[in-house]
């Protein structure tokens, strides 16, 4: 076959092993990360962390069960706001792709995944918390949802991008209207990758705690409605965690495993949810 | 897909109005706080016993004394919390009459790391500043060995720490600093945050406790309950009266004795080096803030008997979570500014 | 409308099409309006930080809260070192993963792999930050960072003494971070490349890795690169997990082993404590020249991307 032919295959087997090591050194500082937070925090996983408020300073007991309710209410508030303006967006941005608004509509989007989230926190605490004068869940949901929008707008712009020309036109051909096109035939062909980038998107608005120091503020009791102030558990983990307490330490790393968990759970449901669809390529 | 959609929507909805629609424990207060790290431990704990003693809900949330502050004037929050007074425009920003409450008191300490050496290092006052001026650079500097003698200090760069972030702490440390130090004065000042000559910046109390945990040769200043949970050294510091103290909830009790003739009307004072024996030389209050002038009657009057309550029975929870408590003495100055505050025009407590 | 674009005539319009299209415009529209309030909100608050300090702000290396001298640059070159270092290690790596992921991995696997890269999206920065100071901080002042200093010493951006702490710390805490990005978009751009490109480049003889070069990577370029602009977002941006392992020193040195300090870091520190008006104008200013500056790098990056990106991307069946 020739020397070239070698050349061609040796390079080939060791591309594979270099994307096989960039695997294993990517998934390195996830274990240790797991790890360590198995170590500092599953012996502070009990029945009462899950279902105490928060105990006092210092003195073992109390949980966090306020605070993982809180995060999934803050959740579901920032996922009304974020997925369809994230989604919906991302679909006009991929099939008008030209157009002046997709260009300012893209790179916003960019600019604005790169604004601290600190400052997401400040705007919604301005927009909201200062006329409403009380920090409350609304709030904290909004500072999240609007976080999560350019990211899932993005993703679902280049997901919708990639369906087969072909896809849409066969739709068009045998009459559906465009927009049933799009809702019926494209999205759904999308909708796993739609879901990866929304999922994505989730996991880092979950784990957010700066925007939420100054809107949804935190509770150590349960809260009544949305519009008081909500428990979450980045902000009890960021609490627990810059404390001088031990015990109260354990519970840091017991909330963010819960935390890892719950996103991990959403993860699995939105997937299953999503990927019941037939993939046509 | 659209069915999916429909069906994701309905389950976010409901989980929403779920949380929503949670029942809370007791139909009762709720006091909403904000402010200073320092104090967090222990106002948690009140709230806690306050809760179930009384059926008042204290919600306190740690984010910044300067936030707590903030908070404060924006009429967010019920009440403030900082390490660090008010100054006077923000005093005028938030309008009405603004009360400072001292609740309790903290130490801050210099934590250092060095291996193999036994005794408690002393340090005075003028070299605290000066190696956080960055002018002694070394262990063994002489002034370092002659306030301590024969310790074996080796001949290794210092690695100042200090706190990145704003904090009630810092505003101690650095008073102290510009009490001692007239260069460190004109040269950098004091403030919650300062442009500091030298050093690496750690977030937070915890931070600067695990930077000089980890860093070998390293010296920083954390509060009191830090040094002591962590299990740190600590160095002792020459007070007014020339002896070398360790900071103990005691000596810190004793500052406040100490400072108590100095201490003005709104209590809005920084207590460091006062005159006295066996006080710790850095230490400082923190305070609660509240307007004095009550416009809601039920949370007017469940706040001022919550404070009531904090700065009497609530003192004892304080030596556990290693806080200073308040002395006798001034308690007794803080019942009347408590008696002074009003709700709608009639006093608060009876 | 999309089918016009190809010459065919366009359908009749049918009801429904109108409205849906603009529905979609309004939202998509919503980004560039969230922007434009935040812009004008953020110019408001820093008005009067603007008005004291100009243009000098951006070049002055000061950061004085006492004396209210406040100078921009330094956390400039934090912010930008430590997201071009982040960027630097993560996206070769992400692309690896991301390769091995959509053509290599057998196909039990592949779901659980891509599982465990986005569960690290989901680890709150605050969790990655503390175990930064705890794990990777004491492992790169006494593992990695002796190793490059004596292989690579003698040049600046290895000189002086590893602390632990520091810009390269701090590189790879945000490579860390937004590998999961890159690694979790790559993947699912490559994998929606139609499995007929592949074939054909098979059909010609080519290599598993010349097909992933000739077929696939290209049809994805777009994607991926859109992956990389929204890691290099998440860099620039990132507070928690940065402030608590750079060392938060305002300086400027060429050396990665140095401290060094964000625009978002010194917002998160210091926002909550400032104590003045102009000292809150002037970090919301700092907020600002972020914001230009992730513009400008957004455009910049646009703009090479442009030079490079035409062609095979554009190819559709």
């Amino acid at each position: 076959m020739g020397i070239r032919y070698q050349v061609r295959r040796a390079t080939n087997a060791v591309m594979a092993a270099v994307t096989l090591v960039c695997t294993v050194v990517v998934l390195v500082p996830l274990f240790l990360i797991l790890g360590f937070l198995a170590r500092m925090g599953l012996s502070a996983l009990n029945w009462d962390f899950f279902t105490q408020l928060p105990g006092a300073a210092g003195e073992p007991g109390g949980g966090m069960a306020n605070a993982i309710v809180g995060t999934l209410v803050l959740v579901a508030l920032a996922a009304a706001i974020g997925i369809p303006v994230g989604v919906l967006g991302g679909t006009y941005l991929s099939e008008y792709r030209a157009s002046r608004l997709s260009t300012a509509a893209r790179f916003t989007a960019d600019v604005m995944n790169g604004i601290p989230s600190i400052v997401m926190g400040l705007f919604a605490y301005v927009l909201l918390v200062l006329p409403m004068r009380r920090f409350s869940a609304l709030a904290g949901g909004v500072a999240l949802g609007v976080m999560l929008i350019p990211t899932v707008m993005r993703t679902t712009e280049e997901i919708v991008r990639l369906v087969p020309q072909s896809v849409r036109e066969a739709s068009l051909a045998l009459g559906i209207p465009q927009w049933k096109t799009m809702v019926r035939v494209v999205m759904p062909t999308a909708a796993a990758g739609i879901v990866t980038g929304i999922m994505v998107g989730v996991a880092r608005v979950a784990g957010e705690t700066a925007p939420l120091l100054f809107t949804a503020f935190g509770n150590r009791f349960w809260s009544r409605d949305l519009l008081q102030p909500i428990a979450a558990l980045p902000l009890q983990i960021f609490a627990y965690a810059i404390s001088p307490f031990e015990d109260w330490h354990r519970q840091a790393w017991a909330g963010a495993l819960v935390l890892v968990a719950l996103v991990l759970l959403v993860n699995v449901a939105a997937r299953y949810a999503a990927g019941r669809q037939v993939k046509l390529h | 897909m659209v069915r999916h959609v429909k069906r994701a929507m309905l389950v976010a909805l409901a989980v929403v109005i779920a949380g929503a629609a949670l029942p809370a424990g007791a139909q009762g207060l709720t006091l909403n706080g904000a402010g200073a790290t320092f104090p967090f431990p222990l106002y948690s704990k009140w709230s806690q016993v306050y809760a179930a003693e009384k059926g008042v809900q204290v919600n306190y949330q740690s984010i910044g004394s300067g936030g707590g502050i903030r908070q404060f004037i924006a009429r967010t929050v019920d009440f403030g919390a900082s390490d660090g007074p008010m100054t006077d425009e923000q005093i005028a920003q938030a309008g009405g009459r603004v009360l400072h409450v001292p609740m309790v008191a903290g130490a801050v300490v210099p934590v250092y790391n060095l291996a193999g050496i036994g005794p408690v290092l002393n340090f005075t006052p003028d070299v605290l500043a000066d190696i956080f001026l960055g002018k002694i650079t070394r262990w063994n500097d002489p002034r370092l060995a002659r306030i301590n003698p024969g310790v074996p200090l080796p001949a290794a760069d210092i690695i100042v720490v200090h706190r990145s972030d704003g904090s009630g702490t810092t505003a101690i440390w650095v008073n102290y600093l510009s009490k001692v130090s007239a260069e460190w004065k004109a040269r950098v000042g004091e403030g919650t945050s300062v442009n500091w000559p030298t050093g690496l910046g750690g977030r937070g109390n915890e931070g600067v406790a695990g930077l000089v945990r980890q860093t070998p040769s390293s010296l920083g200043y954390v509060e009191l309950a830090y040094a002591l949970t962590n299990r740190m050294t600590f160095g002792a510091v020459r007070n007014r009266a020339g002896q070398f103290v360790r900071a103990t909830l005691s000596s810190t009790t004793k500052a406040m004795e100490g400072a108590l003739k100095n201490i003005p009307e709104d209590y809005r004072v920084f207590f460091t080096n006062p005159d006295g024996r066996d006080v710790y030389p850095v230490a400082g209050f923190t305070w609660i803030l509240i307007q004095g002038d009550q416009s809601d009657p039920a949370k007017g009057k469940a706040l001022v008997e919550f404070l009531w309550w904090a700065t009497h029975e609530g003192q004892k929870y304080a030596p556990t979570l290693l806080y200073a408590p308040l002395p006798k003495s001034l308690i007794g100055r803080i019942e009347r500014t408590l008696k002074s505050v009003t709700i709608k025009g009639a006093p608060a407590l009876p | 409308m999309v089918v016009a674009e190809h010459g065919a005539a366009a359908p009749p319009a049918r009801t429904g099409d109108r409205p849906f299209q603009l529905l979609l415009a309004v939202m998509a529209a919503a980004v560039p309006v969230i922007i434009g309030a935040m812009l004008i909100a953020l110019i408001a608050a820093a008005w009067p930080a603007i008005q004291r300090f100009g243009g000098a702000f951006f070049v002055t290396s000061t950061w004085d809260p006492v004396r209210h001298e406040f100078g921009v640059l330094p956390f400039v070159y934090g912010t930008l070192v430590s997201s071009a270092l982040a960027l630097v290690i993560a996206v070769p790596l992400g692309l690896g993963v991301a390769i091995y992921l959509s053509e290599l991995v057998p196909g039990r696997l592949r779901a659980p792999i891509g599982f465990f890269v986005e569960l690290l999206a989901a680890i709150p920065s605050v969790v990655i930050g503390l175990w930064g100071i705890f794990v990777l901080v004491p492992w790169v002042r006494g593992t990695l960072g002796p190793a490059l200093r004596s292989a690579f010493g003698v040049l600046p951006l290895f000189s002086g003494p590893p602390l632990g702490i520091g810009m390269l710390t701090a590189g790879l805490i945000l490579a860390v971070m937004i590998v999961p990005f890159i690694v979790a978009v790559s993947t699912e751009v490559m994998r929606a490349v139609p499995r007929a490109q592949r074939e054909a480049a098979l059909a010609l003889g080519a290599t598993g890795w010349e097909t992933t070069r000739t077929a696939v990577l290209p049809y994805a370029r777009s994607g991926i690169i859109g992956a990389i602009f929204l890691a290099l977002a998440r860099a620039l941006g990132e507070t928690m997990a940065v402030t608590m392992v750079i060392g938060n020193v305002p300086q400027i040195k060429a050396s990665l082993f140095a401290p060094a300090y964000t625009i978002p870091a010194v917002i998160a520190n210091e926002f909550t404590e400032a104590t003045s008006d102009l000292y809150v104008a002037a970090l919301i200013y700092a907020g600002l020249v972020l914001f230009v500056v992730t513009v400008i790098v957004n455009a910049l990056a646009r703009l090479l991307v442009s030079r490079v990106a035409a062609g095979p991307a554009q190819i559709r069946e």
